[in-house]
């Protein structure tokens, strides 16, 4: 069976993104990114050191993988628009991942200044793949603004707190027509696993995967977890019931 | 607002009284806590905190590896000037302390900033001493305008600025400030600043905020351990942190733990504050605010900063010269201290990596 969905124009088989921060090196990401098996990697603009190719990260991520720039870093739409020419102007391609964060408690994003950031990228010709928080509202804005999939947070970046939006993603994943990428907050292989249970289309992990005792094992283990939820989620589990089948049952006695 | 109104709340409290009742108790179930309040904090800075140091450094390195990953910035100081109107019982730029005075020319300045870049460093500090007739803030601008062209993030450690000023700096392209307090405790401040603008306190005391409204990306606080009794200090700086955090958002606050060195005077520490201590102070920080940067800076012994490293660094200095014109001529004038760690940047790097650290060269871009 051939399940790939698309981005870009482009036809995606693996469902699990992955990040590149937190890393303690860059040999440890190298070999963590190549056994997640994922073919979208996300990096940080502020990050990227062309100056120096024992530093610059781009030279550490396979080369058979797409490249996805984010703008960490920016407060305002206008600063993620800054960063993502500057990222397309370097050749980090024309995938883009909105960060707008004006928030260094909680990290949480800016839906306002992602939807503005989103539209105008989106007609600059940007693939466009804003982070946001889950909101129905701002998810359609998003999607009237041109972005190519929708990445609501599970939970705030970096807690590994695993899917506490769910009810929320769940509205997502039913009333909007793009692929919905669960970013931040995915803790465990299970919870990847729920959510692709619950039919996101991937999800996106860097802290669980980089801050793990041995990440890359924890590489190995996200990939697997993205694919026996996403095999669960088209192959429709059984409806789920509160109590046992009565034995005698009340209507009965209409047959 | 301003942080002198928190300040005020706590200023005559009953810090030994309130010690004295702390029991064991009390730690661990702060220790337990997964948020802790401003009172949780001062309990960690508790002598009876003290026994828990391993049970917090655990905590502590596991807050740090989850919210910053296995990562540490790499940075450098640059000395513009060491000109200085101020008498501070504690440093060597002291206005009464005479030696050879220097500042920069721009051709000088720009030999220093190729000499770093050489060592790969894209984050750089730069520092003076108190002169507004030797540095104007003109001065810093130009200094800035050169250094762009080799850094990707330059933060300022000077005199304290009105906000306009703070302003005309960040649309040159600077992106943090450092600025430490030295001392909370309003008597001593005016008691080891003897003479010159830096007497007044408030000034100094909002200077962090004013950065913030000024559009700083990263602000960085201190006090300068050893100037009065650390627990207090400590307690006030993670407060100002806090303070500063909850009221700009948009800002990366950072603190830094600098103990006092040797210099030239004869000053002595009135509270020494020793290796325990100091790591007390930063892991009680990092539980408070799990999401603060730390800093530790070469006054501290290697073998003590390798130390200190997973419990709740995020950033340290490299290839440190604290002379003016220290990184092209290594027999330049007189340093504002006296470093414990002469380690380069190549070196440095060895280091975090044994230690299963990356090092960060560039975490900014000027856009």
């Amino acid at each position: 069976m051939k399940d790939t969905f698309t981005i870009g124009g482009i036809a995606l088989k693996s469902r699990l993104f992955v990040g590149t921060g937190k890393f303690s090196s860059h040999q440890i990401m190298t070999e963590a990114i190549e056994a997640s098996n994922a073919q979208v990697v996300t990096v940080a603009l502020r990050r990227i050191d062309l100056d120096s190719a024992e530093e610059n990260v781009l030279n550490f991520i396979p080369k058979n993988c797409i490249l996805l720039p984010n703008t960490s870093g920016a407060r305002t739409a206008e600063e993620a628009v800054r960063i993502a020419r500057i990222a397309r102007a370097a050749g980090c391609g024309n995938w883009i991942k909105i960060e707008v964060i004006s928030d260094h408690k909680y990290l949480l994003p800016d839906n306002y200044e992602t939807i503005k950031a989103t539209e105008i990228l989106a007609k600059e010709g940007f693939v466009v793949l804003p982070y946001m928080n889950p909101d129905l509202m701002v998810a359609k804005r998003l999607q009237e603004a041109g972005a190519a999939a929708v990445m609501p947070l599970g939970a705030p970046i970096g807690t590994n707190r695993g899917l506490k939006t769910k009810e929320m993603i769940r509205i997502l994943i039913d009333e909007i027509n793009l692929p919905i990428i669960v970013d931040a907050g995915i803790g465990k292989p299970s919870e990847a696993a729920e959510a692709m249970e619950m039919g996101a289309a991937a999800v996106l992990v860097n802290t669980a995967i980089a801050t793990a005792g041995d990440p890359v094992a924890m590489a190995r283990a996200f990939d697997l977890a993205v694919q026996a939820g996403r095999m669960a989620h088209i192959s429709g589990p059984g409806a789920t019931r509160l109590y046992a089948e009565a034995s005698s049952p009340l209507t009965g006695f209409l047959e | 607002m301003s942080f002198y109104q928190r300040y005020a709340d706590y200023k005559d409290f009953d810090f030994l009284g309130f010690f004295e009742d702390i029991t064991d108790h009390d730690v661990l179930q702060v220790l337990g806590k997964e948020k802790r309040n401003e009172k949780d904090f001062l309990i960690l800075l508790s002598p009876q905190a003290g026994k828990y140091l391993e049970a917090m450094a655990q905590k502590a390195h596991r807050l740090t590896v989850q919210h910053f990953g296995k990562v540490i910035l790499l940075y450098t100081p640059l000395y513009l000037a060491d000109y200085c109107v101020n008498r501070c019982a504690y440093c060597s730029f002291n206005v009464v302390n005479s030696f050879p005075r220097k500042r920069l020319s721009m051709e000088e300045l720009e030999r220093e900033a190729q000499a770093i870049a050489r060592t790969e460093l894209k984050h750089i500090l730069i520092l003076t001493g108190e002169s507004r007739h030797h540095t104007p803030v003109e001065y810093i601008r130009d200094c800035v305008r050169i250094l762009k062209k080799y850094f990707s993030s330059i933060a300022i450690e000077i005199y304290p600025l009105k906000r306009e000023e703070y302003r005309q700096l960040v649309d040159e392209g600077v992106d943090g400030l450092t600025i430490y307090q030295e001392v909370y405790n309003e008597k001593v401040y005016d008691e080891v600043h003897i003479s010159g603008p830096k007497k007044n306190y408030r000034y100094r005391l909002d200077a962090p905020e004013r950065g913030c409204q000024a559009g700083m990306r990263s602000v960085n606080i201190g006090t300068l351990l050893g100037l009065d009794d650390w627990r207090r200090e400590a307690f006030f700086m993670g407060l100002h942190a806090a303070y500063l955090q909850n009221q700009y958002l948009d800002v990366e606050i950072g603190v830094s733990l600098p103990r006092i060195r040797p210099h030239i005077g004869s000053f002595q520490p009135k509270s020494p504050v020793g290796d325990r201590d100091l790591v007390q102070i930063m892991l009680a920080v990092r539980l408070f605010l799990p999401r603060v940067g730390i800093a530790i800076s070469t006054r501290e012994q290697a073998d003590l900063r390798d130390h200190l490293l997973p419990l709740g660094v995020t950033r340290m200095s490299a290839g440190v010269s604290t002379a003016v014109g220290g990184h092209t001529d290594k027999a330049a004038g007189s340093s504002q201290f006296d470093i414990s760690d002469h380690r380069s940047v190549e070196e440095m790097k060895v280091m975090l990596k044994k230690k299963g650290y990356q090092p960060i060269f560039k975490d900014w871009d000027r856009i």
